[in-house]
């Protein structure tokens, strides 16, 4: 959108009270790298015509720390898990997860079948975890406060549970090639399940709180409408794809683990309060897989074997020379792996397609022609990690 | 369709602009393809209604050493759910690669990122610049040759 000269000249030309004619032009305004609504240093270039946002050239990388350099100098493939936690650190089990994935399909192992149900417990559970972050701060981007404190405190019952299971409440450094770093500990189990019955009547509590509340119903409705094909086409992943009514889950469309021994939906965003792929819709995806996450791990607590919780492999791993990229999803979408082995014990190569580092991209489109207060809550619904944007 | 069905096809369409085709040995099967052809073949496969490849997953550059560096396309098609791994081969002294960014937007940054790291050249591509790094940064990082250089900005580096 931009301003037609002809149709500024045939308006009535503003003058100053002395009578000065004024002149009107595109402003540039800065956001960021230090703004509460950007979650991190993201820093957007706004181009503005008076409240109208004519275009936004978002500008990343204050957070970058050579992570794929790292990975290349690391001496053993393990040691890249820590870094991995750093990706994404409000869902490190994904990461994790996602990258094992990756040096597991390399060295051609599978892994115990009690490793796939922790596995799948700790990523559920995550993504409740992630998700529940994601609300509450974009609760508090548009105004409402109450909400994240509420999905805070459900959010520090779940990192209990990882506290437990591995001493860390946000970087975990659990899920390694070829199994996990310890078993459950006894009572992991009973507390997790009572997690889930604790949790899902929130849900509704949230609902009423705050996704039907008018204000915010006025403020994310019909606002960064992101169509289908654009979607596909800037490659957008998870809720923000889903949000915009396409039906796709790497968790059910390209299935991995065990995935496809359990009985859940997948959510879609339908436009129910404004225009299907709104900031709304956006939302409400990611309250609805909370749902089908807690559906996921009641059915995996049930269900888990006993078993060992390694594979038999050394502890310098050597994959053969070769190359995989595998993705898997995690709470922003789709998390992949690009992996070159040269046959030593360190990648040759590691590239991490982030799905926040994607999602972003397509953030110009979606912003051009709303508000500048409205790029607040359009920003906010793309769910952004900044430490998986910049790497 | 299956991976030896598109490689076929490929073959069929392309000739010789398909160097290699690979599926037994290594995890992922992939095509190898001239770089001066990837517009072409990249058009054909987002717009053949059989292939349909309108979701590019990732791009990644690549540094294979010995002067040679490397752009990797990993495609997946929503309508048909099929997946295909494009590989090619640049000179490390002058790396130039068409862009593919007007068939798939989300290639807009990939390539930003690559030229980033590796400074592979993606010609004609709408705004080719430094993404991750400062615009001052000396060098591209990614590269095996690369040697971290003593001072930026007055700063040391190698502390």
């Amino acid at each position: 959108m931009s301003v037609d000269p002809t149709e500024t000249a045939n308006t009535a030309p503003l003058t100053t009270s002395t009578g000065r004619k004024l002149r009107t032009e595109e402003m540039v305004l800065n956001m960021g790298p230090q703004h509460p609504s950007t979650h991190g240093v993201l820093r957007l270039e706004l181009v503005v015509d008076g409240e109208i946002v004519v275009d936004v050239i978002p500008h990343i990388g204050y957070l970058h720390r050579c992570f794929e350099k790292h990975s290349e100098a690391m001496t053993n493939y393990q040691q890249v898990i820590p870094y991995c936690d750093r990706l994404d650190y409000l869902a490190s089990m994904n990461m994790d997860w996602a990258y094992s994935l990756a040096g597991e399909k390399l060295l051609g192992i599978q892994v115990p079948e009690r490793v796939e149900y922790i596995r799948v417990i700790m990523a559920e559970l995550q993504r409740i975890a992630s998700h529940l972050l994601a609300l509450g701060t974009y609760g508090l981007d548009v105004g409402a406060f109450t909400p994240f404190l509420l999905m805070f405190r459900d959010r520090e019952k779940i990192l209990d549970l990882f506290e437990m299971t591995c001493g860390a409440r946000l970087l975990y450094n659990y899920i390694w090639i070829g199994g996990v770093s310890h078993d459950l500990p006894p009572d992991f189990i009973p507390k997790a399940k009572a997690f889930c019955r604790y949790f899902r009547p929130n849900i509704k509590e949230f609902n009423d709180l705050l996704t039907f509340n008018e204000i915010f119903i006025k403020r994310t409705a019909s606002i960064g409408i992101l169509p289908a094909d654009v979607a596909v086409s800037y490659a957008c992943s998870g809720p923000m794809l889903r949000g915009s009514g396409v039906k796709f889950d790497l968790r059910k469309d390209d299935p991995y683990s065990i995935y496809d021994r359990f009985e859940w939906d997948v959510p879609v965003g339908t436009g129910e309060v404004g225009t299907v792929g709104d900031c709304w819709d956006r939302y409400m995806v990611r309250i609805r897989e909370m749902e089908q996450s807690l559906n996921i791990i009641e059915q995996a607590l049930d269900r888990i074997p006993q078993g060992d919780v390694r594979s038999a492999i050394p502890k310098r791993i050597r994959p053969p020379a070769g190359d995989v990229y595998v993705r898997s999803e995690s709470p922003r979408g789709e998390i992949g792996f690009y992996l070159v082995s040269d046959g030593t014990a360190s990648p040759y190569r590691l590239k991490a397609r982030s799905p926040a580092f994607v999602n972003l991209s397509v953030c110009p489109e979606i912003c051009r022609g709303y508000m500048i207060a409205d790029i607040v809550a359009i920003v906010g619904s793309v769910d952004i990690v900044l430490g998986e944007v910049d790497r | 369709m299956t991976f030896p069905e598109i490689a076929r096809k490929l073959q069929d369409a392309f000739g010789d602009a398909v160097v290699e085709v690979k599926s037994e040995g290594v995890p992922d099967p992939h095509v190898k393809i001239a770089p001066g052809r990837i517009h072409d073949i990249a058009a054909a496969l987002h717009g053949d209604p059989d292939l349909r490849f309108d979701y590019l997953m990732c791009l990644s550059g690549v540094d294979h050493g010995r002067e040679t560096l490397g752009v990797v396309y990993h495609l997946a098609s929503m309508t048909h759910r099929h997946k295909l791994t494009l590989k090619t081969d640049l000179p490390a002294a002058d790396p130039k690669i068409p862009t593919v960014s007007d068939l798939w937007p989300t290639a807009n940054w990939h390539e930003r990122e690559a030229w980033d790291m590796f400074g592979i050249k993606f010609e004609n591509h709408p705004d080719l610049r430094r993404i991750l790094l400062p615009e001052d940064y000396p060098g591209h990082p990614l590269r095996k040759d690369f040697k971290v250089p003593e001072f930026y900005n007055g700063m040391k580096v190698p502390y």
